[in-house]
């Protein structure tokens, strides 16, 4: 992210940022299913069986075969995931507000749903002590936003509004869909890993090793192929979950981003998260497999504050130092303490 | 082979054409939907004006003037959006927003008052509404932008004429007043400005 990266501008580099590792997931997914059929039509272009007509791979079965297992899985999340969400947590609709608290969350919602010319979602209150949110649905006219009655008690109205308008960002930009869809392909990959490795230890990989005996001339490239598909599928779960995650965490930069646009008072969600970060108060209500839909991870993950290979594959969150200091920059302001910061008049100057 | 290579280059130009004309048609629409957004905000305050009158008039006795400021402002609003001009609703409604925040100015000024359950409720509720105000602007604002930007750069600049387009105008500030830097004046009694 250059300097100076206005919000509008750091909008538009996260969604390039994000296309570009989303296409290049559809790809290697691509590659791992219907790559594996190429190769096996390639390999068994001039094969014949035993009856002596054409045993050439046509039908493109690998291919379909993870398709329709991530299918079946985006459609499980898609179908039951915000429903089971909100009952793991145990919140409770706010339908009709009582008490201050709760008028000023619902007022708050109405306000950001304005600013994001999106339809007001439902709004829910976590019963948890631990300050965090997150939002919830598959689509934007039926979407959901909840938080936990910590983040209520621990932040003012304007912090409030910041996170309600981070959550309102991952609506509108449809992120629950997104992740949900790319869960279910890091699944199907991880579910084929297994059975295809448990089915050649017990020697299942045999009628492929004869039939790749069976061709003819130009198999270099076969072999070259069919060892960088194997080899892609020794490493698919690691690749395919360190995509993820860093769609994730783009996604992430990118509420932050639309919080900004909401409220255009970016100030108000760094500290809101500063907040949130120094909260020593654990979360009870919320599982840990839910933690990358919240808005700061709530279980203090020690790779969110780190960079490096590891933190890129483990952390469901940027470093709240690197938000804070993108927030402050869409707000004009330096942040404090980082190196590469300069005083205010070196800056002005240059 | 030719005819081939300009049929694609047709087809793929058709469909750029289309996309392009659809971008422009939506974003006019979206332009239109916010700026009645505005207005929907607007009908929202008045409704909300009387009960909020209604719950602090006891709490509040001692601040007629500025009660009295806000239901005059109101029914004025009211008067000139039933009129149709925008000039003049654009102008009554400032004079209401200035009102509604001389009365917050004024809970804001008595700890006592604001410790009284309903007043609290009132600045809340009274928060609320300039801010729906204010974003439901804000919305229309840039939406408007992204039209004006769409109509003036290549290659959606292209359709602007197909599409009917022309550039929206942007809300601003009319009056000076709203401008400037609200005076709170806190003095018991003494005239409010």
């Amino acid at each position: 992210m250059s300097a100076g990266a206005n919000l509008f501008a750091q909008q538009e580099a996260n969604r390039k940022a994000s296309r570009r590792l989303v296409a290049g997931f559809i790809i290697f997914i691509a590659w791992l299913g219907f790559g594996g059929d190429l190769i096996w039509y390639l390999s068994t272009r001039d094969a014949v069986n035993a009856y002596g007509s054409s045993a050439t791979h046509i039908f493109p079965g690998v291919g379909i075969l993870l398709t329709a297992i991530a299918a079946a899985m985006a459609w499980g999340g898609y179908r039951f995931g915000p429903t089971v969400l909100l009952k793991a947590t145990g919140a409770r609709e706010i339908e009709t507000p009582s008490g201050e608290a709760e008028q000023r969350l619902v007022n708050v919602v109405e306000e950001m749903a304005i600013a994001a010319g999106a339809r007001k979602p439902s709004v829910w209150i976590v019963p948890d002590d631990h300050p965090n949110a997150f939002a919830t649905g598959i689509r934007s006219d039926q979407s959901h936003v909840a938080v936990t009655e910590g983040l209520l008690n621990e932040l003012n109205r304007e912090e409030l509004q910041a996170v309600v308008g981070h959550e309102m960002g991952h609506i509108v930009n449809l992120d629950v869909r997104l992740m949900t869809l790319l869960t279910a392909l890091v699944g199907a990959v991880a579910i084929l890993h297994e059975g295809g490795f448990r089915m050649m230890r017990f020697g299942g990989g045999g009628r492929r090793s004869r039939s790749s005996n069976d061709k003819g001339g130009g198999g270099i490239l076969v072999v070259v192929l069919l060892v960088l598909w194997i080899v892609s599928w020794l490493i698919a779960p690691l690749v395919t979950r360190y995509m993820v995650m860093k769609v994730g965490r783009q996604r992430e930069y990118l509420a932050d981003a639309m919080s900004a646009q909401f409220t255009r008072n970016p100030g108000a969600l760094s500290s809101a998260l500063s907040r949130l970060a120094e909260s020593k108060i654990p979360p009870t209500a919320i599982p840990k497999s839910s933690a990358q839909l919240c808005i700061s991870d709530p279980y203090h993950s020690k790779w969110d504050e780190r960079e490096g290979r590891m933190a890129n594959l483990m952390a469901t969150h940027p470093p709240l130092r690197e938000r804070v200091r993108r927030l402050n920059e869409m707000a004009y302001l330096s942040a404090p303490g980082m190196p590469e910061a300069l005083p205010m008049e070196t800056a002005l100057q240059g | 082979m030719f005819t081939i290579v300009l049929l694609v280059l047709i087809v793929g130009f058709v469909f750029f054409a289309i996309s392009a004309y659809n971008r422009l048609i939506s974003l006019k629409n979206q332009v239109v939907n916010a700026w009645k957004q505005i207005d929907v905000q607007l009908k929202r305050r008045h409704d909300l004006i009387p009960n909020l009158i209604e719950t602090v008039k006891g709490a509040m006795n001692f601040e007629r003037e500025t009660l009295e400021a806000v239901v005059s402002a109101r029914n004025t609003a009211i008067a000139a959006s039933t009129g149709g001009n925008v000039a003049a609703t654009a102008q009554a409604e400032t004079q209401l927003t200035g009102a509604l925040s001389r009365l917050l100015a004024v809970v804001e000024a008595y700890p006592d008052l604001k410790a009284t359950g309903n007043v609290a409720q009132l600045q809340e509720e009274l928060t609320a509404t300039e801010n729906k105000i204010g974003f439901s602007r804000q919305l229309y604002n840039d939406t408007a932008t992204q039209y004006n930007t769409a109509q003036q750069t290549f290659p959606t600049m292209l359709f602007a004429g197909m599409a009917g387009a022309s550039p929206a105008t942007l809300w601003e500030i009319t009056d000076d007043a709203e401008r400037a830097v609200p005076k709170v004046d806190l003095s018991f009694g003494a005239p409010k400005g």
